[in-house]
């Protein structure tokens, strides 16, 4: 298998996550310069956290042009592999229309870093499926925007099918709606995390839930591809 | 008006303006002017403080780089080195708090990218002024008062400055430490140091040289920003400070970060000769100091500068400050690929100029030359001014005239108070209390190196991807302290950093530090500065630590306020092993509490009217050397007392032991005893894992549970490891004070359950600034 982590102007969590996929996992992983648009020789995209150009304007509202986003809906649509965005990817994603609602100010205001509490709401997925359903995890985030909206029929269309994956657990530290920390698209194969699970991936910096969420994507990549 | 009213509005004085005419043989014309202003102010030049930096030991069998590049580097392990350095930011924050804290930030992390090295760790160490006004009844006058709402918009802004940089930058903010006091007020103090990690091979210096090689500026356009801001951190902190705004640069933090990246990239071009990021004054000291360096000159082509704003003169570019620019020596016939990499990165890059055999600094325009300056001359700084004495300090017990109440003793009040309350009080003070409200707004775990992050420890630990050992990093310095002896505060300063690694059992390796003083030219400052140097220097020596880089921020004061002498030191060690390291919380039921080190301050002798100094106890009354203690200001508004001087030879004698302890695995864990005094630190300890502690003490008077006095640690340890602990300890006092156990802090027959005591920790900073 073969992984891409995209490096945007501004991505700051690439390298993180190319050290789990590559270091700890063993992928045969690529750091993906933004310009590139040949995205078929990889199972797994990992569109990682940052602030891609800045977070000037609105987080992800200009990486949703580069060359390498525009490239992903054809990669979605003819099932070629797994998109994952990371926080910053979350937004990117969801600026792109590649997943829905949007992602906000913190109802704070105010950025915020801190391991939290989640819980998992469905573990019939590739992101989820080394977990217990209703397990509580733990992972950091870090964001400034990750208060998660959405109309109230997308969100009653994500519970319907399942789409919500992870919720904060406790306490919701940025104000989303229906807690939301985790979703995926209708094909599950996008998905978007706001926490961090490059930064949980190793038991010095806690309990590791980080690298289950990696090492089931890779499982159900195994899946995909026969 | 005249070339000298031209120059004195330069900030030169007359005897400097009259020193560069007869070395240049002519009058300078105002561009000239312009570049003698920037490199020789004090801040570019280090013209006051250099002969008193001097005292300072610099070297070390690690030392990779000394003072004199844009920051220090040792050596860790396996070729593996640190770069750090630590910068002020400190009139710009308090003009415009948010961009002058952010640039504060993005400065030094150029400096460290100048070495060569990947930024890993930001740390900041803040002041303010009182969040909340002296309360009434106080003897103090109440000058607090009408300034929390300017204390608190400062305190708010700098925060958010910090967070918006390093967190976009992706360098973690894993320590520093901050402080509430009233003088300052009007001029915050705003250090931030950040360390690099870089293989020794890879080590760069700021270096031009090789006649022909190109000069290439990188990064932002140059705009119109910061012009004079070098001059601007050089005179007081006077007047209207919103009409400085002008004077305060402009962060980019994205621009910044593609800056890093790009930057590391053409590190491992061959023929990258040198680099220096471009701060203080701009284009008009970087290439100079890099030709100074490499023993050569430099022309600069004005011209092929990259401009935001084409109608800028040369004055006024050649003097910008803008941020996120550096400048590169290439190899002549390499400057391609150095610019292709940088516009990759979505960067400007120009070639504009080149190195030259004569070793002056010449600026041309379209090839006419219009300024050339001896480089030896315009780097070298003016002679140094004669100074006031500083022998005449202070006499020893006379009160410092700008002490609130001098040296004296407190009125005995608030007697009767039951120890419980006066330790919530003491947790409720906005300097003891959690910070979290601040480092939860910084990204502190990016780049997945964060083992122990703020406000867990007494220092932040760095793991290296691939290595077994860690770094440890600590900042910080209690100004009070150097209010009351300077020479004694400067001794603590050191002390404590050493102790904030050995909590975490580090080995402590090397110093950098940042100076923030009041106006020099007023002696008594001056005294201060040179007596708080003494102290850090001969800490050092008996730790045989080395400084290895620094910065000196003067006049830190306005019409109504100085700022204490405020020495902040910065400190980076080694933990060999990951695995050895020391959590900061009580860990288990039934562990052995001891304190070690110094047990309790000398008691204190007042000096009898007549006789100057007493010599026996009669004026003493049972008070001890605990002055400058957060008890005193806390409850009886009261900045002042005698400090216990600080044994040096029981305090290597003692972080050698614990470090030797803790190598062996038989300490459960540590924390030194600083702010807040015995109690505080006991009730530090339980927050972590909410585990309480059974206590017995013989003496449960404030100056004991409370007073400040150097020299001592918290360590508990298990029962089966006592023998062999104590055998380590050797000649070191020790005391035990308990045992850990249950969810309440108990004393003397009176409890107090942790869970209550960490409310009142965590909630005290947001609700003071509501």
């Amino acid at each position: 298998m073969r992984a891409a982590v995209v490096v945007f102007p501004g991505s700051n969590c690439d390298h993180d996550t190319y050290y789990v996929l590559k270091d700890l996992l063993g992928i045969e992983t690529d750091l993906l310069w933004y310009r590139e648009t040949q995205l078929d020789r990889y199972d797994l995209i990992v569109l990682p956290g940052g602030f891609s150009y800045g977070d000037y304007l609105r987080a992800g509202a200009i990486a949703r042009f580069a060359p390498v986003v525009q490239a992903l809906p054809e990669y979605v649509a003819k099932s070629r592999g797994i998109v994952l965005g990371i926080c910053n990817g979350f937004q990117i994603l969801t600026e792109a229309g590649l997943l829905p609602g949007a992602l906000t100010r913190n109802i704070s205001q105010k950025f915020i870093c801190k391991t939290v509490k989640l819980r998992v709401e469905n573990n019939a997925t590739p992101l989820t499926q080394l977990f217990e359903y209703g397990e509580i995890i733990e992972l950091p985030i870090a964001h400034g925007e990750g208060r998660y909206l959405a109309p109230q029929e997308t969100l009653e269309r994500l519970k319907r099918n399942r789409q919500i994956l992870l919720k904060y657990y406790g306490e919701n530290p940025n104000g989303s709606m229906e807690n939301i920390a985790a979703i995926m698209d209708e094909t599950g194969t996008v998905f978007g995390m706001m926490p961090h699970p490059e930064r949980n991936s190793e038991r010095i910096f806690g309990t590791g839930d980080g690298l289950k969420i990696f090492q089931s994507l890779v499982g159900a990549l195994g899946f995909v591809r026969v | 008006m005249t070339k000298l009213e031209l120059a004195q509005q330069h900030g030169l004085s007359q005897n400097e303006y009259e020193t560069i005419c007869a070395r240049l043989g002519r009058d300078p014309n105002e561009i000239e002017l312009g570049l003698f202003a920037l490199n020789w102010s004090e801040h570019c030049s280090y013209k006051t403080s250099k002969r008193f930096l001097k005292l300072l030991p610099t070297t070390g069998r690690r030392v990779v780089q000394g003072p004199g590049e844009n920051a220090g580097v040792i050596e860790l392990e396996n070729d593996w080195c640190v770069a750090f350095k630590v910068e002020s930011h400190n009139h710009p924050s308090a003009v415009e708090p948010f961009h002058g804290a952010a640039t504060g930030v993005g400065g030094i992390i150029r400096d460290i990218l100048s070495m060569g090295a990947r930024p890993i760790a930001l740390l900041d160490s803040l002041r303010f002024g009182d969040l909340t006004p002296h309360p009434s009844g106080s003897p103090l006058p109440r000058r607090g008062e009408g300034t929390g709402v300017r204390v608190k918009s400062l305190f708010v802004g700098v925060v958010a400055g910090i967070s918006h940089y390093g967190n976009c930058v992706g360098v973690p903010t894993v320590g520093g430490d901050i402080y509430f006091e009233d003088c300052y007020t009007d001029n915050c103090l705003v250090n931030v140091m950040c360390v690099g990690l870089l293989k020794k091979s890879e080590l760069k210096r700021a270096i031009a040289a090789g006649v022909g090689n190109k000069i290439l500026l990188v990064g932002a356009r140059t705009g119109r920003d910061g012009i004079h801001g070098a001059t601007f951190a050089s005179e007081d902190l006077v007047g209207e400070t919103e009409a400085k705004r002008p004077n305060v640069q402009v962060g980019d933090p994205f621009t910044a970060k593609s800056l890093i990246e790009a930057t590391l990239e053409v590190c491992r071009f061959p023929e990258l000769v040198g680099l220096q990021d471009l701060g203080a004054g701009g284009l008009s000291t970087a290439p100079a100091e890099m030709a100074a360096r490499g023993g050569v000159g430099i022309a600069l082509d004005i011209e092929e500068i990259p401009l935001r704003d084409p109608t800028m003169t040369p004055y006024e570019i050649l003097l910008s400050e803008s941020q996120e620019r550096m400048v590169l020596c290439v190899k002549a016939g390499s400057e391609q690929k150095f610019l292709q990499t940088f516009r990759k990165w979505g960067l400007e890059a120009a070639v504009i100029g080149e190195v030259i055999p004569e070793r002056v600094y010449r600026v041309r325009h379209e090839g006419r030359t219009i300024a050339e300056v001896p480089i030896e001359l315009l780097v070298g700084g003016p002679h140094p001014q004669p100074l006031p004495d500083t022998g005449r300090g202070p006499s020893p017990l006379a009160p410092l005239p700008w002490v609130s109440h001098g040296r004296g003793t407190p009125a005995r009040q608030g007697e009767g108070l039951s120890w419980p309350d006066r330790l919530r009080a003491l947790l409720r003070s906005p300097t003891i209390a959690s910070k979290r409200w601040v480092w939860e707004q910084y990204d502190h775990t990016v780049q997945t190196n964060t083992v122990i992050g703020p406000g867990a420890h007494d220092a932040a630990l760095l793991r290296i991807k691939g290595e077994r050992f860690g770094i440890a990093v600590t900042m910080g310095g209690n100004g009070r302290y150097c209010q009351l002896d300077p020479y004694e505060g400067g001794v603590r300063a050191i002390c404590e950093a050493v102790h904030n690694l050995v909590s975490v059992g580090a080995e402590p390796l090397g110093i950098t530090d940042c100076l923030n003083f009041a106006n020099p030219t007023d002696p008594e400052v001056l005294w201060s500065f040179e007596q708080t140097i003494r102290g850090m220097a001969q800490a050092a020596r008996a730790f045989e630590l080395p400084f290895v880089s620094g910065n000196v921020s003067f006049y830190n004061q306005s019409e109504e306020r100085k700022i204490y002498p405020t020495p902040v030191v910065g400190m980076v060690g080694l933990l060999r092993d990951l695995e050895q390291r020391v959590p900061m919380g009580f860990q288990r039921e039934g562990d052995l509490i001891y304190l070690v080190g110094k047990l309790a301050p000398s008691p204190l002798w007042l000096p009898s009217p007549s006789e100057g100094r007493g010599d026996g106890g009669e004026g003493g009354e049972g008070l001890m050397k605990v002055g400058g203690s957060e008890f005193l200001k806390v409850f009886y508004n009261f900045v002042g007392g005698e400090l216990e001087k600080t044994d040096l030879g029981l305090e290597v004698k003692l972080t050698k032991a614990l470090l030797e302890a803790a190598r062996r695995g038989l300490i459960a864990s540590a924390h030194d005893v600083s702010d807040g005094g015995l109690l505080v630190a006991l009730a530090e300890k339980s927050f972590a894992k909410g585990l309480g502690a059974r206590l017995e003490l013989e003496d449960l008077s404030e100056e004991y549970l409370f007073g400040e006095w150097p020299t001592r640690f918290v360590v508990t340890v298990h029962p089966e490891d006592d023998s062999v602990f104590r055998e380590i300890l050797g000649s070191v006092p020790y005391r035990r004070l308990g045992r850990v156990g249950g969810s309440a802090l108990e004393l003397g027959g009176q409890s107090v359950p942790i869970e209550e005591l960490f409310r009142i920790y965590e909630s005290a900073l947001p609700e003071g600034l509501r």
